[in-house]
C-alpha cells in the first residue's frame, strides 16, 4: 500500500482572485501531496463532482467574496449527496473571526485566515489524515 | 447506498463513487484491487482506448477536451485518465489537466480522473492501465488516456492504448527531429496541433515524408492530421483517423494485438514487483554490499545473482548449462 494525500483546491462562486489558491496548491504539492486545482468560478455541485471523481481526501475552498456562510454548507451537502461526506473540508480566505468560529462550531470545517503559513496548513492536513488512516487501519 | 455491496458490485450498478474508489485502490497498490478486478474482467474489452501523448504544451489536454466534446455529440460516453508528473524530490504533484476539461465536469456521460505518475518514467503512472480497465468495466464507450508531457522516449502508452495519437506542434525543432527514432514510431495517428501557427505546414510535410519512408513495411499507414484543438478545428478528422485505425485492427486481428499488449503489461508488473522485492527490505542489497566490500567485481556479483534467479524460474540445473546460441 502506497497512500498519498489527495487534495482538491476549489474556487467556488464569482470571486476571481486565485493567487492564494495557487499558492496553497503549490505549497501542498511541495509537502508531498497530490493536488488538483480546477480553476475559477466553480459551483458547489461541480466541486463535489470533481472531489468524487478524483476520490480526494481533502477539499480546500478559497473564498474571498464574502459568500462563505452559504458556500461551505452547500459544498458539504453536495459532497454528502455523492457519498463523499467523509472528505476533510477546509478552506480559507477573507472570513471574519465570528463567521470562522460559527462554521467551525457547526462542524463544517476548520478555516485558515490571511497570514497563515502554508506549513501550518500542510501539517494540520497531514495530522488529520494520519489520524484517520490509523483508525481505518485499526478497523480493517 | 448499500454499504455491504462490494465496490465491483456497486460499479456494475453505475455508482461513480465506487468507480473512483476502485481507481484509488489501483493507484495505492491495495491488495483488494486485484480481487475486485477479477470479478470485473468479463466486462472489460468493450471500450476503445485512445492514448494521447506528445511533448509538454503541445495541446494534449485541449485536444482531449475537444475530442470528448465531439464524442458526446455523437452520443458516446467518455472516460478520461490524465497523468501529470510527480516530483522526484517530494513525491507531490499538481494535477492541472482538468482545467482544460472544465465544461465536461457535470456531464454524467463523462468521468475524468487525474493521476500523478508516482515515480514511473514511461509517461504513465503504474496504475494508468488499471484505471482504464475500471472505466472500461463501468461501460464507457471510449477511454482517453493522456500521458505526461513526454520527451523522445516514453512509450508506456503503447501497451495501454488500442490507438496511440501523438500530438506535436510547430516551432519545436527542424526536420531532423522528424527523422529521429522514438516518439514518432509509436504513433498510430500523428497530429500537428496549433496548425494555425507559423511552421505548421513545414512540420506536416516533414512528418508525411518521415512516415512514408519509415513505415512502408507496416500494414497501417500512419495518417498525419492538421488540427487546432483550441479553436475546435480538425479534431473531428483526428477521431475519424482513430476510427479507421480501429477498423484496421479489427480486420487484422484485434484480440491478438490486445493480448500482445496485455503480455507487456504483465511483464512490466512482474518486473517491477521482482525489482522491489529484490532491492527492498529482506532483499539482496546487503549481500551485494558486503560482496563489494569483500572485493568482488560488480560483473561477477551480477552474473552470480542472475544465474541464481534464473535457476528459480527454469528449474535447477538449467542455469548451469552452457547457454545456447540465439
Amino acid at each position: 500500500m502506497q497512500r498519498k494525500i489527495r487534495v482538491l483546491i476549489g474556487k467556488p462562486g464569482l470571486d476571481g482572485h486565485d493567487r492564494g489558491a495557487k499558492t496553497v496548491a503549490s505549497a501542498l504539492r511541495d509537502f508531498g501531496m497530490e493536488v488538483i486545482y480546477t480553476g475559477l468560478h466553480q459551483t458547489p455541485e461541480a466541486i463535489a463532482e470533481v472531489a468524487a471523481q478524483e476520490d480526494v481526501d481533502v477539499v480546500g475552498l478559497s473564498i474571498l467574496s464574502g459568500a462563505h456562510m452559504a458556500l461551505f454548507p452547500r459544498v458539504r451537502a453536495a459532497l454528502e449527496k455523492r457519498d463523499m461526506g467523509h472528505v476533510l473540508l477546509t478552506g480559507g480566505g477573507i472570513i471574519p473571526q465570528d463567521d470562522m468560529k460559527a462554521l467551525e462550531d457547526a462542524g463544517y470545517t476548520k478555516l485558515f485566515g490571511p497570514g497563515t503559513r502554508t506549513e501550518e496548513i500542510a501539517q494540520w492536513i497531514t495530522a488529520q489524515m494520519e489520524l484517520r488512516w490509523q483508525k481505518e487501519g485499526a478497523a480493517q | 447506498m448499500n454499504a455491504a455491496a462490494s465496490l465491483s458490485e456497486r460499479l456494475v450498478q453505475g455508482d461513480r463513487t465506487a468507480l473512483a474508489r476502485l481507481i484509488t485502490w489501483a493507484e495505492n497498490a491495495d491488495p483488494r484491487f486485484a480481487r475486485e478486478l477479477a470479478t470485473l474482467w468479463p466486462r472489460i474489452g468493450r471500450a476503445w482506448r485512445i492514448g494521447v501523448t506528445g511533448p509538454p504544451g503541445a495541446g494534449k489536454s485541449t485536444l482531449v477536451n475537444e475530442a470528448a466534446r465531439l464524442l458526446r455529440k455523437d452520443s458516446k460516453t467518455v472516460g478520461i485518465v490524465a497523468v501529470d508528473p510527480s516530483s522526484p524530490f517530494t513525491g507531490g504533484a499538481l494535477l492541472g489537466d482538468r482545467i482544460r476539461m472544465d465544461e465536461r465536469t457535470l456531464d454524467p456521460g463523462v468521468f475524468i480522473r487525474s493521476m500523478a505518475s508516482r515515480g514511473s518514467h514511461g509517461g504513465l503512472a503504474r496504475a494508468s492501465a488499471s484505471a482504464c480497465d475500471v472505466l472500461d468495466a463501468f461501460g464507457f464507450d471510449r477511454v482517453l488516456l493522456e500521458t505526461v508531457g513526454v520527451g523522445q522516449a516514453e512509450y508506456d502508452v503503447l501497451d495501454a492504448a488500442d490507438t496511440v495519437v501523438v500530438v506535436l506542434c510547430p516551432g519545436a525543432g527542424d526536420s531532423i527531429q522528424a527523422m529521429k527514432a522514438g516518439l514518432l514510431e509509436v504513433a498510430d495517428v500523428l497530429v500537428v496541433n496549433k496548425a494555425d501557427q507559423p511552421g505548421a505546414d513545414r512540420l506536416l510535410n516533414d512528418l508525411v515524408e518521415a512516415t512514408h519512408v519509415r513505415f512502408t513495411k507496416r500494414a497501417w499507414k500512419v495518417p498525419v492530421v492538421a488540427a487546432s484543438a483550441g479553436t475546435q478545428f480538425g479534431v473531428d478528422a483526428v477521431l475519424d483517423a482513430v476510427e479507421q485505425h480501429r477498423a484496421h485492427l479489427e480486420a487484422s486481428g484485434l484480440d491478438a494485438a490486445r493480448r500482445a499488449k496485455r503480455l507487456e503489461q504483465v511483464r512490466h508488473t512482474v518486473s517491477e514487483g521482482l525489482s522491489e522485492a529484490l532491492w527492498g527490505p529482506g532483499g539482496v542489497r546487503e549481500r551485494v554490499a558486503s560482496e563489494l566490500v569483500a572485493g568482488a567485481s560488480p560483473h561477477a556479483i551480477s552474473a552470480a545473482l542472475l544465474s541464481e534467479l534464473l535457476a528459480c524460474v527454469r528449474g535447477p540445473g538449467a542455469a548451469a548449462k552452457p547457454s545456447e546460441p540465439n
